[in-house]
């Protein structure tokens, strides 16, 4: 198992954030954790990526306590990708891709020819290597999420942790960013573990999903195992449509507008929403 | 495209070289210009080892410049790269020294030292020190346990202590109606003028590891700049290098305070120009800030002394009238 969650629990002083939660990760998984805001899913990944000790339980990283791990060493088998990076300091693409490689070398931070070609592949990968130079408050937020994922390739870990790196995107950087990773899965074998509150992507591309609740796990499976019209609608507490995609055996989900809603009930007869 | 080449070694030292240029000639410069003309010559028979130089020349420069210009240099480097860090520990280009009231402590103190008749340097030095060490146990205090890692009540206990201190300071010297007044006021205001050989060894002893410290920490001090958490996951020992870079920095501003008293600007402009300049790299910023900084200094000291006729103007209020335009005209540039 990549990661092992057991039994955790984390207080925000006298609120639980997550409360008993245990699940694994195994390795070269794409792992996508899913929930409504609130949920904890932000606060389970900084439990992950040893950022904060819960209070209770345990977090196993390839079988070992994090607590046993010293921060180097656990940097070079965890990335992060966190949602916000300040950009008040503009680094170039060059110098923030580079700064991944620190967990590998002295405290100077001095980097070597080795260093330079791996942020090269790095940035090859995630094709940003045409902006090398470009400062970070230049790009756009694709091509910045793109800089920080070459940043966490760089770091040369097994396990990839991303938080919810396709909000505010548009479709086409959505898109890049999801196959990106998934590729990364395939081709490096790096396991990944993503919040993300875009159900369709998770459908998609997650291969095991988490459902997170008030800090607790609801469901924990496959996306067609996970993602069901009852389970969901109790979780977001709003109304849904489940189908299953065109593009094959995964769900759809589909929002429900309130109008509709009203609109169907008026029409009684058969509770269905669809209408053509 | 991108050199394979590792490119780091290089800039840091074509930049310092250029910047130890810059700096030897404005020693140069201060040594030899002031109220007896100009001694360059004077300077070069020293260096060459000639004996026939006029003895009060060679005491002038070499018992009241030449300490003042090394002075001025170190204040300007300590001050240079306590800017630095702050802007480094608050993330935000445009801290500075006292934002975290700091250097209002070490004033305090200072004051407190030299009301009670202590001399400059071990003296008013250490006074001046338990000030901003004070200051700091009080901001740990305030922010205690994990918060004092996020900037923002980092920097909200910083401007309350500073409001704190002020008041203390126009307390101390509103009851003060001795000689003892004009001394203050005028230090406060800031000033090289008491520079002797002996204290400047002994503070050029005491920064100069600390300026060692910091280049070492530079590039923690990059990763910080990504954020605290994100640090953490790049394996920095947060509440670590945190605490070094706020206790070594608040010992070497405490030390030039107690020499020089405040000397504004200093810390916003010249990490901010590099920074425009040479981009965010510590590792670069550093040493650019120690030798640049000095060389700053140097020079806004020479037109403190030069400028009025007679007596010199403080130098505080030269960097504040150099400093206050050109860093609104960075600030302007930065902003496009």
């Amino acid at each position: 198992m990549a990661v092992d969650i057991k039994n955790i629990s984390y207080y925000y002083g006298d609120n639980p954030v997550l409360k008993n939660l245990s699940f694994s990760v195994r390795e070269g998984d794409f792992f996508i954790i899913i929930g409504p805001n609130g949920s904890g899913k932000t606060t389970l990944m900084n439990a992950v990526s040893g950022i904060l000790n819960c209070q209770d339980g345990r977090v196993e990283i390839f079988g070992r306590s994090i607590q046993n791990y010293n921060r180097k060493d656990l940097a070079k088998i965890i990335a992060f990708v966190p949602q916000m990076f300040p950009d008040d300091f503009p680094f170039s693409v060059t110098e923030m891709v580079l700064m991944g490689r620190s967990p590998h070398l002295g405290i100077f931070g001095l980097e070597k020819e080795e260093d330079i070609k791996l942020a090269k592949q790095a940035m090859h990968f995630t094709e940003v290597k045409h902006l090398a130079y470009r400062k970070l408050n230049q790009l756009s937020g694709g091509e910045r999420q793109r800089v920080f994922i070459a940043k966490a390739i760089c770091q040369k870990p097994q396990v990839i942790l991303l938080d919810e790196p396709t909000a505010s995107l548009d479709l086409a950087h959505q898109v890049k960013i999801m196959d990106l990773m998934d590729r990364l899965k395939q081709e490096k074998g790096i396991t990944i573990i993503m919040v993300s509150h875009d159900l369709n992507l998770a459908a998609m591309y997650g291969d095991r999903l988490l459902l997170l609740n008030r800090g607790q796990a609801v469901s924990l499976g496959l996306p067609q195992e996970v993602l069901t019209l009852h389970r969901l609608e109790a979780t977001y507490g709003c109304r849904l449509l489940v189908d299953e995609s065109p593009l094959g055996k995964f769900p759809r989900i589909t929002l429900v507008p309130q109008k509709h809603v009203v609109a169907s009930a008026r029409d009684q007869g058969s509770g269905r929403t669809e209408k053509k | 495209m991108i050199s394979d080449k590792p490119f780091l070694l290089k800039r840091l030292f074509a930049v310092s070289f250029l910047l130890i240029l810059i700096l030897i000639a404005t020693m140069l410069l201060g040594i030899s210009i002031g109220s007896t003309g100009n001694e360059l010559k004077t300077i070069f028979q020293l260096l060459s080892g000639e004996r026939a130089v006029d003895p009060m020349r060679e005491a002038i420069i070499l018992k009241i410049r030449f300490p003042r210009v090394i002075l001025a240099a170190l204040v300007g480097a300590t001050l240079s790269l306590g800017g630095l860090v702050f802007q480094v520990l608050l993330r935000n280009p445009l801290a500075e020294p006292y934002i975290l009231g700091i250097s209002g402590g070490s004033a305090v103190g200072a004051i407190i030292g030299i009301l009670m008749g202590l001399s400059r340097f071990p003296g008013v030095g250490f006074t001046a020190f338990a000030g901003s060490v004070a200051t700091l146990l009080l901001i740990v205090l305030m922010s205690s346990g994990q918060s004092i890692l996020k900037k923002d009540s980092l920097l909200l206990s910083g401007v309350m202590i500073n409001a704190f201190c002020s008041a203390i300071i126009m307390f101390l010297i509103s009851m003060t109606q001795d000689a003892r007044l004009h001394n203050i006021i005028f230090w406060l205001m800031g000033d090289l003028s008491m520079s002797d050989i002996r204290q400047v060894v002994i503070l050029a002893a005491t920064l100069l590891p600390c300026f060692l410290l910091l280049f070492l920490l530079s590039h923690s001090m990059n990763l910080l700049l990504m954020g605290q958490e994100m640090a953490q996951t790049m394996g920095v020992n947060i509440k670590l290098v945190t605490m070094t870079l706020l206790v070594v920095t608040s010992f070497m501003v405490s030390a030039t305070v107690s020499h020089c008293g405040l000397l504004g600007f200093v810390g916003l402009v010249i990490p901010h120009g590099f920074r425009l300049v040479l981009g965010p790299d510590n590792r670069v910023l550093v040493p650019s800030c120690v030798l640049g900084g000095g060389a700053y200094m140097i020079l806004c000291d020479l037109l403190a002394r030069t400028l009025p006729e007679h007596g010199e103007i403080p130098v505080g209020v030269i960097t504040a009238m150099i400093g206050a335009p050109i860093f609104i005209f960075l600030l302007k540039r930065s902003r496009q």
